[in-house]
């Protein structure tokens, strides 16, 4: 039994000495950065991931959420005077509300129905949170107050480095405790054969529509720590190429793989970064690399190369 | 006591009756089998029952219980269950997983207890895999447990899907071709299977097309062409019929089917 409980969280315990050991070899603070912005997107892509490469749901537009993520710790502090913390929880709940109202309908669609679908829900949030100016600030945006917590003013690029990595290994832990769970087993079994699925008992719409509000609730809490890591916050954040980079990490990394989450978003986040040097031709090199991962690790960083390390071994 | 009934069971699809007029009253606790050309609408009826179409007219009943019109989960927590005859693996997963998911219907535990992997959950986890252990293990597949689902071979993934459905604790089992493409020996341990099956108390419904399977198994045999009941009885009544070989005859015409009824 005890066994049984470590192999399932080892990668979260994988997650939490990386996060605590990384900053060792950092050379300078700019490197918190980077690894803050790796963790909040990783966040988002592990609930996105839980939908798509383990339940078989596609979403292109999963930055809807981010986006309500991130607007709820602008609106509910400055229009209401609410902590910024309580508003994190708040966007998740208004996002988790949102995913239920909407996946009810969309979530019959199957395929590329569905990934139309979805894209257009996140075109519709984008498209609010650019005409609703008087709430929003239109098209530029507004600053973000900063998080408190009991009176410590949350600034630093490391502090954010610290909470975005405990926020993800708790995002870790709680997927992975889904998927070796009766619900877990469920969804994997609907993204095979959801006829199977049905006469075995399963109510395919409903565990369908449960994981896509629990995606959502991970998208809004990274839109909210985005917005807050950022001080300032833009329609961008909810658009479509925003969605189209989480599902890349998702595919990149690998579906299905709770690690792949996190090595998909590292390698989206760091490469553009480290392509720099590149100057005109950064985009296009960051296309191209792309492609031959895809070519060369066609399930994913994660999946392929834990399949090839498995292959050697017998 | 009448575990399923059918009542002027009907459906179209464009025009053309797929089921026409179809009563079934099928007496829990024995092998009852439905067979018929192919086309006569073995898998469609097969569907209506299980809750994947909804029928344009008639009724079901599930021990008593008005059942038309509900939907496979639902018909599946009444104790309904049934395999496919192209099967409907769950490739991704291992060979136990699958049995796993067959219990999906006793397995109680909520969202929050399964995000927070509550002591219930673990409870459960183990519980799960101790009774799709025992399923497997009826239809010899204990060794394979562990591996993917996607490698086995044909015969064994036909009583894969048998174990996932009994792994769900039925009362009634639907069959749909189980010995399809196999071998004489995989349709053999088939035949076993259904034995024990039966045994234990679930009425099983067979559609087949191996008419010696069919003959020593049933108690009785449904023949169903063109989507209406040729006749119905047991396997000498339905053996003698001679409409009924004259329906395979008709659309087969070959020594086959001839061979088969003698």
């Amino acid at each position: 039994m005890r066994t049984l409980l470590e192999t399932r969280l080892l990668p979260a315990i994988v997650v939490a000495v990386i996060v605590v050991i990384l900053p060792y070899f950092f050379p300078s603070a700019y490197y918190f950065r980077v690894g803050a912005l790796v963790f909040i997107f990783a966040l988002a892509v592990v609930g996105l991931n839980l939908l798509m490469g383990f339940a078989g749901q596609v979403s292109l537009g999963h930055a809807g959420f981010l986006g309500i993520g991130a607007y709820s710790v602008v609106i509910g502090p400055v229009y209401f005077g609410l902590p910024s913390w309580l508003c994190v929880f708040v966007g998740a709940t208004v996002s988790g509300a949102v995913a239920f109202l909407v996946g009810r309908p969309i979530l019959r669609l199957k395929g590329h129905y569905l990934a139309v679908a979805t894209l257009g829900f996140g075109l519709l949030v984008a498209i609010v949170l650019t005409n609703e100016a008087g709430w929003t600030g239109g098209p530029d945006g507004m600053s973000v107050p900063r998080l408190a917590l009991f009176n410590w003013q949350v600034r630093g690029s490391d502090s954010w480095y610290w909470i975005a990595g405990a926020t993800l290994v708790g995002g870790f832990v709680l997927a992975l405790n889904l998927m070796e769970s009766p619900t877990g087993r469920a969804l994997q079994a609907i993204h095979d054969s959801e006829i199977a699925a049905l006469v075995l008992g399963i109510d395919v719409a409903r565990k369908k529509l449960t994981i896509f509000v629990i995606s959502a609730m991970y998208a809004s809490v990274a839109g909210s720590y985005l917005a807050l890591f950022n001080g300032h916050v833009t329609p961008d954040i909810a658009g479509f190429l925003r969605s189209i980079e989480l599902v890349a990490m998702v595919v990149l990394g690998g579906m299905g793989s709770i690690v792949g989450s996190l090595v998909g978003a590292a390698v989206l986040v760091v490469l553009p970064q480290a392509l720099t040097i590149f100057h005109e031709y950064e985009q296009a090199l960051l296309g191209f690399i792309l492609m031959v991962f895809m070519i060369f690790l066609r399930r994913g960083i994660v999946p392929s190369v834990a399949a090839t390390f498995a292959g050697r071994r017998k | 006591m009448i575990i399923l009934q059918t009542d002027q069971l009907s459906i179209a699809f464009g025009g053309v009756r797929a089921i026409d007029g179809v009563n079934l009253a099928i007496e829990s606790g024995q092998v009852y089998s439905i067979i018929g050309p192919n086309g006569s609408g073995k898998t469609t009826l097969f569907n209506l029952v299980s809750g994947i179409y909804t029928p344009d007219d008639g009724s079901i009943r599930l021990a008593g219980e008005a059942v038309t019109g509900l939907a496979p989960d639902q018909l599946a927590r009444r104790g309904l269950s049934r395999t496919f005859q192209n099967l409907q693996i769950f490739s991704r997963m291992s060979v136990l997983e699958n049995v796993m998911v067959g219990r999906h219907r006793h397995e109680r535990t909520g969202i929050f207890a399964d995000l927070f992997h509550w002591p219930s959950v673990a409870r459960q986890n183990q519980a799960t895999v101790e009774a799709a252990r025992a399923a497997l293990a009826r239809v010899d597949l204990a060794d394979s447990a562990s591996r993917p689902a996607g490698s086995l071979a044909y015969g064994a993934l036909k009583r894969l899907e048998i174990a996932r459905a009994l792994a769900s604790e039925p009362t009634l089992l639907l069959l749909d071709e189980p010995a399809a493409g196999c071998n004489p020996v995989e349709t053999e341990e088939i035949d076993g299977v259904i034995r024990s099956i039966v045994k234990d108390g679930i009425t099983v419904v067979l559609v087949e097309h191996d008419m010696r399977l069919v003959m020593n198994i049933s108690s009785r045999i449904h023949v169903l062409a063109s989507g209406r009941t040729l006749t119905e009885g047991t396997p000498e009544q339905v053996r003698s019929n001679v409409a009924v070989v004259q329906a395979y005859l008709g659309i087969h015409g070959s020594q086959e089917s001839n061979r088969a009824f003698h």
